[in-house]
């Protein structure tokens, strides 16, 4: 699906894995390009860390494959690990060890690592200060960059981050965030799984959802987005006579919304419904003329969290 | 392609900073010095009871004994043939001008490795081999130990290795510290101390085959060399278990069940005799070397280091099989 000339660092094709007679994964596809953030979405039990764990040979899988810069990971182990740097859920490390002897520890299972680059990596994600004491002294963000440390080492092509926000403050996400962004600059391609989809929103270029096993959206994150209406907030009184005026718009579609979303005016006095925002100001006009007090327009933007929900509405873990 | 030496010293460093090698030497430098002071204890109650009766007159009453017995025509005669080595022994005792029945370094040690090769020893092996596989399951470790550009054959591989170098210097260790600590309080001579070896007592026969005499150094570096491969026995069982339950707590506790049902199953089972397939009742094959009656008819030096190999090369290939294939899900 890539733009022509990209080169495909990541290509997942028709993935399944039965466990114990139950498809965890029934079948998921995607690719994924040089120099991309690409977004794994779904919910807790959704097959995210089973699929995470197939692309790094943690798991094989029952049918399908998965090529890393054209190697195959089942066949081709070393060929097709030696670009790839992870994280598979927490960054966990040796904690009796420092973060300096975690990371040697790493480089000798790669070819040709040096010292420099052990330095360059601890400079990467700025732990100089702390990097000679042991691992256990260390906090879940300080683990998390050590972890990313470990998995840049190798100078890999495809960088595999798990729930990389997990447990980080929200300024730790904003440095990640740029820190992610400065990566895919510089050619890595990133896949980074997540329940924090606003966070992914702001992350990823591309994004593939994922529910009971089964990519059900794949896309850039702004296509995605543009397919779905925008929530317009209204407070107006009286209520009943607004609703009767919404109503007679043809393209505009009343929708219940819970207390929580509303923060602006009272609930009583507000409606909320599923239109396209350009329309605001002519329904708007209409409301002044049928002498209907408008207190509060309110355009909530449409956020991958919403499709989300919407998507994998009625979600239940069996 | 990455050579095993790195991932061999990855995992010798693991071990040693997590400091699992320090408990044994821990273990040891506690325990050496008691049993030491029980030895002490015998030792002065043997001088009590001989009172003040010069050592070289009682060896030379032995021997006169012992002529005797030979001289005797009821005498079987493999029997008749160790007694006239023992005398040798005995004589052999006189003319070096060593008291058979004191102790010194040697053979302490030589009492002490025997003893624990049954029991002390695996347990100081499993301190090592039952965290290898499981620790690194258990603290997660292990998903980026098997991602990394190397087959996990060669993990496993790097993993045994540094576990045999360790194993070998635990026994080592065990002897030079008992040697040292002992050598404190009973002298640190009698590598020269003659013993009597390659004898068997089958039922009433004794087999005198390869009956001899040899200096105590020589018969404590035979003894290490057993116990070193029982040891390396266990290991290898230690690791398939840990590999295959992943828990160090559960792999602790089934390692140790089994060793203990070898020692009492050595107490009890003489007359079950297809009981001598368990590799448990085949780890003490420093007993052969003294001659000791085997737990179960049949067992022979021979006998039970096969089976110990068997043993050994069966849980090898099961735990490369199943961690090579296996899925990491948790």
């Amino acid at each position: 699906m890539g733009t022509k000339g990209e080169v495909l660092v990541l290509s997942v094709k028709h993935l399944k894995k039965k466990i114990s007679n139950k498809w965890i994964i029934k079948d998921i596809s995607f690719d994924i390009y040089e120099g991309q953030i690409f977004g794994f979405l779904g919910p807790n039990g959704s097959g995210k860390t089973t699929t995470i764990r197939m692309l790094v040979d943690l798991i094989r899988p029952t049918e399908g494959s998965i090529y890393v810069c054209g190697k195959n990971v089942q066949t081709e182990h070393d060929e097709a690990l030696k670009n790839v740097g992870c994280i598979v859920e927490n960054p966990e490390l040796y904690s009796y060890l420092t973060g300096w002897e975690n990371l040697e520890h790493f480089a000798a299972m790669l070819p040709n690592i040096s010292k420099q680059r052990i330095q360059e990596v601890v400079e990467i994600v700025g732990m100089d200060q702390r990097i000679h004491d042991k691992v256990k002294t260390y906090s879940l963000g300080m683990r998390q960059r050590l972890g990313i440390a470990q998995a840049l080492l190798g100078k890999p092509r495809l960088l595999i981050l798990d729930e990389p926000t997990n447990g980080l403050d929200p300024q730790g996400i904003k440095e990640l965030r740029i820190f992610i962004r400065n990566l895919a600059k510089e050619g890595l391609s990133l896949f980074i799984s997540s329940h924090l989809l606003s966070e992914i929103q702001l992350m990823c270029d591309r994004v593939a959802i994922i529910r009971k096993g089964e990519v059900i959206s794949v896309g850039n994150v702004d296509e995605l987005l543009e397919q779905s209406t925008s929530t317009v907030l209204w407070g107006i009184s009286p209520v009943e006579q607004g609703k009767e005026v919404l109503q007679s718009f043809q393209s505009i579609e009343l929708i219940q919304l819970n207390d929580m979303e509303i923060d602006c005016s009272p609930a009583s006095q507000t409606v909320a419904t599923q239109m396209n925002p350009d329309e605001v100001s002519k329904v708007n006009e209409q409301m002044v003329k049928s002498g209907i007090q408008v207190t509060s327009i309110e355009i909530k933007k449409p956020s991958l969290e919403d499709m989300f929900l919407t998507l994998t509405e009625g979600e239940k873990i069996d | 392609m990455t050579n095993i030496y790195p991932l061999v010293r990855n995992e010798v460093l693991k071990i040693w900073k997590k400091k699992r090698f320090f408990v044994i030497v821990l273990i040891l430098a506690v325990l050496i010095p008691i049993f030491t002071y029980a030895q002490l204890r015998v030792a002065l109650n043997v001088q009590k009871q001989m009172g003040t009766e010069d050592w070289r007159i009682v060896v030379q009453q032995q021997i006169q004994d012992y002529e005797n017995r030979v001289s005797s025509p009821r005498m079987q005669e493999e029997w008749k043939r160790w007694y006239i080595v023992e005398i040798q022994r005995l004589q052999l005792h006189l003319d070096q001008n060593i008291d058979p029945k004191s102790p010194n370094g040697v053979t302490f040690t030589n009492q002490f490795v025997a003893n624990s090769v049954g029991l002390f020893l695996p347990l100081l092996v499993l301190v090592i081999a039952a965290d290898l596989v499981a620790g690194e399951h258990s603290a997660g470790t292990i998903k980026l130990l098997l991602t990394r550009p190397i087959k996990r054959w060669k993990v496993l591989l790097s993993k045994y290795i540094a576990l045999t170098i360790y194993v070998s210097i635990t026994v080592l260790l065990l002897a030079a510290m008992s040697y040292l600590i002992s050598g404190l309080v009973f002298g640190f001579n009698g590598w020269m101390q003659p013993v009597l070896t390659g004898f068997q007592v089958i039922g009433s026969e004794l087999n005198i085959n390869n009956i001899n005499i040899i200096p105590q150094w020589q018969f404590l570096v035979m003894e290490l060399g057993l116990a070193w491969f029982s040891s390396l026995v266990v290991a290898c069982l230690a690791m398939m278990v840990s590999v295959l339950v992943r828990s160090i707590a559960a792999g602790m506790g089934i390692m140790l069940a089994t060793l203990i049902a070898g020692t009492i199953l050595t107490n009890m089972v003489s007359s079950w005799e297809s009981a001598k397939y368990f590799f448990m009742v085949n780890l003490q094959t420093v007993s052969y070397l003294s001659g000791a009656v085997p737990p179960i008819q049949g067992l022979t030096l021979s006998f039970s280091l096969l089976n110990l190999s068997v043993w050994a090369m069966i849980s090898i290939v099961i735990s490369f099989i199943v961690f090579t294939k296996r899925d990491i899900l948790n």
